[in-house]
């Protein structure tokens, strides 16, 4: 008689627990995606804005003709050159020494003392202000090493310098995911330490470094505060036809637009956004092409 | 940010990244990629063969749209002439120019001793142009209707440090009691120096807690919304919102002057109206482009000024400057 009041009563509490583990469980899922829906409406609010203000300006002469004092007859050639410029000389640098310190780091090096502070450093670097490494890149670039001349290639280096821990850390990480059974197998084949990372790791961990590789682009693109310091200039008639050509970047022309007190470059500014926009999309849509070509698939 | 799957155990394909090399260099690949970098550089070459003669102009950003103005007209006469404009602020176009790294510094402030110093420890020479005015406006929201005036001492009263006027009615007897909510340049900006230094009689000393921001665009809107709010921000600013702004006539001692364009050029705006320069390489102006240059700056400086917001000099002004420079 007491047993089974006892059993009905253990029964009646284990119910309770599952009952308020679903809800839990229910209660998160909610809650992780209220997370994702405050992330995407700012998103999309943001792009509404900026389309709703910018597409009335933007055409072909937006594209192709120079800044003015007219908002209605300024252009973005200057900017938009420099920009793709910026960010094809920071890729071209970027890349290789990033991959390269990756590599090394993880395959190459030993785990001692020293390597762990070379790490750590990297790290660090990711979260040092953008503008420090403006002033970085006038002294050491700009003054040092070109004389004074401020190029597209001192501000390409500053920000080489800016995003590089950014491509070294996520190469690490896609190196570090490969799994070390491959390497063993590898090894096992005769295959000396250059030969396993050529053929095993480096096409195993590129779907991973193209994605660090995308994000630190990104945010060369972005970026004003070190240009600003590097150039300043943000009336430029001319495109850059060398590395060694002065230049305007698109968000130091989008800051000094919004800033101006006539209503009018509000829009062109908004317009510029758009345009900066579809470059970093178009620029990160090769970059997930190549991704998922390379991707390799788990096998059922 | 590393897509997970990639740890997952899959089949190997080995020679990916060699792959990946013989796409981007195989034959078809490589005639693309000639006919591509051959189109780039007859492109570069056709744009570089109008790369002349240089003239760098860096400096404030207030004299910026100024400066701007000059160099795109001066663009349609002298096409063979770059004048690249930049914004380093004038702390940071005075620091290249007493080095000999610009031709021309757009100043929003006369150039301080310690500058004059170090441009001639760098033996460089320079001459100073005065080429427009700037009246700073003192603005409240257009709601407010019992103000329309106020006194030097009554706004120094307002922002000095240490000032606890928290209501309208503590600046004047009269005035409701409303709050006062205070809107201002921050310490950096040019108009922030020329503000405090007439007003407040010392340059840099100012009350600190108000709403401060370097974008004079962020002041109008904090103004234009908010009932009790007052705010000062350069001429620009004010004529280009003035259907959301009430501007204040400032009485320096001879009655109330609101600024406008005639008020500010004829000087009767006083205290507020404040010269805008720019300072020219005595080297570099001895260069016939760099002369033509400044010599069109000062002819057109009145009408292209007032095209941007700033109120140009009276015509003598221009002229004795253009004696000078001759």
């Amino acid at each position: 008689m007491s047993s089974s009041k006892i059993t009905t009563q253990n029964r009646q509490r284990s119910h309770n627990v599952r009952f308020w583990r679903v809800w839990r469980d229910r209660l998160f899922v909610f809650g992780f995606v209220m997370a994702i829906v405050v992330g995407i409406l700012g998103l999309a609010a943001l792009l509404f804005d900026v389309l709703i203000d910018g597409l009335p300006f933007l055409n072909l002469n937006f594209l192709s003709s120079y800044a003015s004092r007219h908002p209605l007859e300024s252009g973005i050639l200057a900017p938009l050159a420099g920009t793709i410029w910026i960010v094809g000389l920071t890729a071209l640098l970027t890349i290789p020494i990033g991959v390269g310190t990756a590599i090394y780091l993880e395959e190459f090096a030993s785990k001692n003392r020293l390597n762990r502070l070379v790490e750590l450093n990297i790290a660090n670097l990711a979260g040092v202000p953008s503008v420090i490494y403006g002033l970085l890149g006038l002294a050491v670039f700009v003054q040092f090493l070109f004389n004074g001349s401020r190029n597209v290639t001192a501000g390409a280096l500053t920000m080489t310098l800016l995003v590089l821990p950014i491509v070294v850390i996520a190469s690490q990480e896609a190196i570090r995911a490969v799994p070390s059974s491959y390497r063993d197998a590898a090894f096992a084949m005769g295959a000396n330490r250059w030969q396993v990372v050529k053929t095993v790791v480096l096409p195993q961990a590129l779907p991973g470094m193209m994605s660090g590789i995308i994000l630190a682009l990104s945010r060369a693109i972005g970026e004003s505060a070190p240009i600003l310091i590097i150039s300043s200039l943000v009336w430029v008639t001319f495109v850059p036809v060398s590395p060694d050509s002065k230049f305007t970047v698109l968000p130091l022309q989008i800051f000094n637009w919004i800033s101006q007190p006539q209503h009018d470059f509000r829009g062109i500014a908004a317009a510029a956004i758009i345009v900066l926009l579809a470059v970093l999309l178009s620029m990160n849509g090769v970059a997930i092409w190549i991704r998922s070509k390379y991707q390799v698939r788990p096998e059922q | 940010m590393i897509r997970g799957n990639d740890a997952n155990p899959g089949h190997l394909r080995g020679g990916d990244l060699t792959k990946l090399l013989h796409i981007l260099f195989d034959s078809r690949s490589r005639r693309a990629l000639v006919a591509v970098t051959l189109l780039v550089l007859g492109a570069v070459s056709a744009c570089g063969s109008g790369a002349g003669k240089e003239i760098l102009v860096d400096g404030s950003s207030t004299v910026f749209p100024i400066s701007q103005a000059v160099a795109e007209e001066f663009r349609k006469e002298r096409p063979d002439i770059q004048v690249p404009v930049g914004i380093s602020g004038t702390g940071g176009g005075m620091k290249r120019f007493v080095t000999g790294g610009i031709d021309v510094a757009d100043a929003s402030r006369r150039i301080k001793d310690s500058e004059r110093e170090e441009a001639a420890a760098n033996g460089i020479e320079f001459t100073e142009f005065t080429i427009a005015y700037d009246g700073l406006s003192v603005v409240v929201n257009s709601s407010n209707d019992f103000v329309s005036c106020l006194t030097v001492d009554e706004l120094k009263r307002i922002w000095e440090p240490g000032s606890n006027i928290k209501k309208w009615s503590q600046v004047r007897d009269g005035f409701p009691d409303k709050p006062l909510r205070l809107y201002g340049p921050d310490t950096d900006s040019g108009t922030f120096d020329y503000f405090t230094r007439v007003i407040n009689g010392e340059e840099d000393a100012s009350r600190s807690d108000y709403t401060a921001s370097s974008d004079d665009n962020v002041l109008v809107q904090g103004v234009s919304g908010d009932p009790g709010g007052m705010g000062y921000f350069g001429f620009a600013y004010y004529t280009e919102n003035r259907e959301i702004l009430n501007v204040l006539g400032v009485d320096g001692g001879s009655g109330c002057v609101k600024p406008t364009v005639s008020s500010i050029n004829d000087g009767t705006y006083s205290p507020l109206s404040r010269p805008m320069f720019i300072y020219v390489n005595n080297a570099a102006l001895q260069r016939e482009h760099v002369l033509a240059f400044v010599t069109f700056y000062l002819k057109n400086a009145a009408e292209l000024a007032e095209e941007v917001g700033f109120v140009g000099l009276p015509d003598s002004e221009y002229q004795s400057q253009l004696d000078e420079l001759n």
